[in-house]
């Protein structure tokens, strides 16, 4: 497991971190660290209490108790001054469409206060990156979902920030449009930007983390690199049996055959560390699954076994 | 202060792209009404056994009231939909709060935006008024101010109530709509039941109509400090509330 950054080059320092709503708590006393040029995943279903975490992070939402540090800084204290050097990606696109792409960029940038003729070279460039620059004269509104993401990510940029939230980055794109996105996060964490994300996309998390944690129902039940967690809360590969609908077999009929065993709806997981060997056993006990097929552990299954549900319902 | 000029700044960015229509109908309205009520319902007054409202022809003492009306009105569309609009359906704020920009930014910056679009459609009315002749004093250039002023005791509170969509029809049909009728623009309010006039005087569009009105035509009211007060204290404890509507809303 990667060891946690320490406290002292931490950019986000978090302890006993809450945050109350009138008769709920979203967020219930989180601890967590995040190290300059790390990407930190919350990986969680929706309502686990990242996008609050992440509100928090990005000062526009106050704890409610625990203790805070981003950059260093309280974020009750100098949230103007923390936020100036934060990138942020909200879970809905926030963008102007009232403006052109373009100005979409300029304005922002002008929010921080970023001169206009440095505000429109970065313009340009960070158009290059997203791979919208023909498209800067255009209305927001005609872009398609993934341009959209990709400019908001564009606009959490131009103040060129040293920490980067993103909250979902991808949910609702197509998959073409999603590894677009990746790709472009990838490069930038080779450029040493500081990425935070929340996704309930467990081949997300895998792709961009370096460590993560699992959140559920307001508090952290996991966390490590994805490769620990599925070393430690799974097994290397994962038999999925499919069985006509009303002839599942009694669970003792699989006894013996995996290391855990989870019944869901639609199908059977076997954890075991050789799947096709456990597909050949589920056969000489007489078993007929309509469909069998051997994957290796994702984070959904480590969700699956610290939870006992499934990631997206 | 400069995140609020920056606020500022997005929405001349944005009215860059509009201006040309709020402009040409900044002049439309005042020319439609002033032609339409002053000349053509003016003409039967002044054939009449009065001649006169006020001491002045009828269209010289409904322009500066129709003056403040306007700006009443502007303002009450400014502080419905499009707040809402930017606070919940585009989350223009959020996107905003995100950067170095504060909620006190934002309240800044919206209702100095606000006044900014009262004084250009207030400008175009009054020259509208120094063309039909209504404008009888230097001191009249002061109604433009009073517009304003107008716009944002009116403007305030309403943002201030922002809550859900569907009280900005209910304070259109139930205030500014009567307001507009009853208020004093179209005829002197004391000519209303007391009752009436009683309810009207609570409100910032008489104060605002009867300053606008003094100044536009050189008879200088002696409660002139208290329309002034009234409109001031609307604004200002307007403005305040609709601080603690946007901070309650945004950072919850």
């Amino acid at each position: 497991m990667a060891t946690p950054a320490t406290d002292a080059n931490a950019l986000i320092h978090a302890r006993g971190l809450t945050k109350r709503f009138a008769n709920l708590t979203a967020v219930d006393a989180i601890d967590f660290d995040v190290g300059r040029g790390e990407a930190f995943g919350f990986l969680g279903p929706n309502g686990a209490g990242k996008t609050s975490t992440m509100r928090m992070i990005g000062c526009v939402s106050s704890p409610s108790a625990g203790t805070l540090r981003v950059l260093g800084m309280d974020p009750d204290q100098n949230g103007p001054r923390i936020r100036a050097r934060l990138g942020v990606v909200p879970q809905s696109d926030t963008l102007d469409v009232e403006l052109h792409v373009d100005e979409n960029l300029l304005t922002y940038a002008r929010y921080f206060g970023i001169r206009r003729d440095v505000a429109k070279r970065r313009a340009e460039q960070l158009l290059d990156f997203v791979q919208l620059r023909d498209r800067a004269r255009d209305e927001v509104e005609f872009l398609s979902g993934g341009m959209k993401r990709r400019l908001t990510i564009a606009r959490a940029l131009v103040n060129e920030p040293e920490l980067l939230l993103l909250d979902e980055p991808t949910t609702g794109l197509d998959p073409q449009a999603r590894h677009l996105v990746w790709d472009r996060l990838y490069r930038l964490k080779q450029q040493g930007v500081t990425i935070v994300l929340t996704t309930h996309y467990m081949d997300e998390a895998e792709q961009l983390c370096d460590r993560l944690v699992v959140m559920d129902k307001a508090k952290i039940v996991a966390f490590g690199s994805p490769r620990s967690l599925i070393d430690q809360y799974s097994t290397r590969e994962v038999l999925e049996l499919r069985f006509p609908i009303d002839s599942t077999p009694a669970l003792d009929k699989l006894d013996g055959l995996a290391d855990r065993i989870e019944v869901l709806p639609d199908r059977v997981l076997l954890y075991t560390d050789d799947g096709e060997a456990g597909a050949v056993a589920v056969h000489s006990r007489g078993l007929q699954p309509e469909s069998s097929l051997v994957r290796r552990s994702t984070l959904e299954d480590v969700f699956l076994r610290l939870t006992g549900r499934s990631l997206i319902e | 202060m400069t995140g609020a000029l920056r606020v500022l700044e997005h929405h001349l960015t944005v009215y860059r792209r509009t201006w040309k229509g709020s402009v040409f109908m900044s002049f439309v309205s005042p020319v439609l009404f002033l032609t339409a009520m002053g000349l053509g319902l003016g003409s039967l007054i002044s054939r009449g056994p009065v001649r006169t409202v006020d001491g002045v022809s009828y269209v010289a003492f409904l322009a500066p009231g129709l003056l403040a009306a306007t700006a009443m009105q502007s303002a009450y569309v400014e502080t419905t939909y499009p707040i809402m609009a930017r606070m919940q359906w585009l989350r223009t704020y959020d996107g905003m709060l995100a950067t170095p920009i504060r909620v006190l930014d934002v309240l800044a910056g919206e209702f100095g935006w606000l006044a900014v679009r009262l004084a250009l459609s207030s400008c175009a009315f009054f020259l509208v008024m120094v063309l039909f002749g209504t404008v009888h004093s230097g001191l009249g250039l002061l109604a433009i101010v009073v517009a304003v002023l107008t716009g944002l005791a009116f403007g305030a509170p309403i943002f201030a109530t922002q809550r859900t969509d569907t009280s900005f029809a209910l304070i259109g049909r139930l205030l500014i709509t009567p307001l507009f009728l009853l208020g004093g623009v179209f005829f002197p309010i004391h000519q209303l039941p007391q009752l009436v006039q009683g309810i009207a005087w609570t409100t910032p569009l008489a104060h605002g109509v009867a300053l606008a009105r003094g100044l536009a035509v050189g008879a200088a009211s002696p409660t002139a400090g208290i329309h002034l007060a009234v409109l001031l204290a609307y604004a200002a404890i307007g403005i305040v509330a609709a601080g603690i509507t946007l901070q309650r809303r945004l950072v919850p």
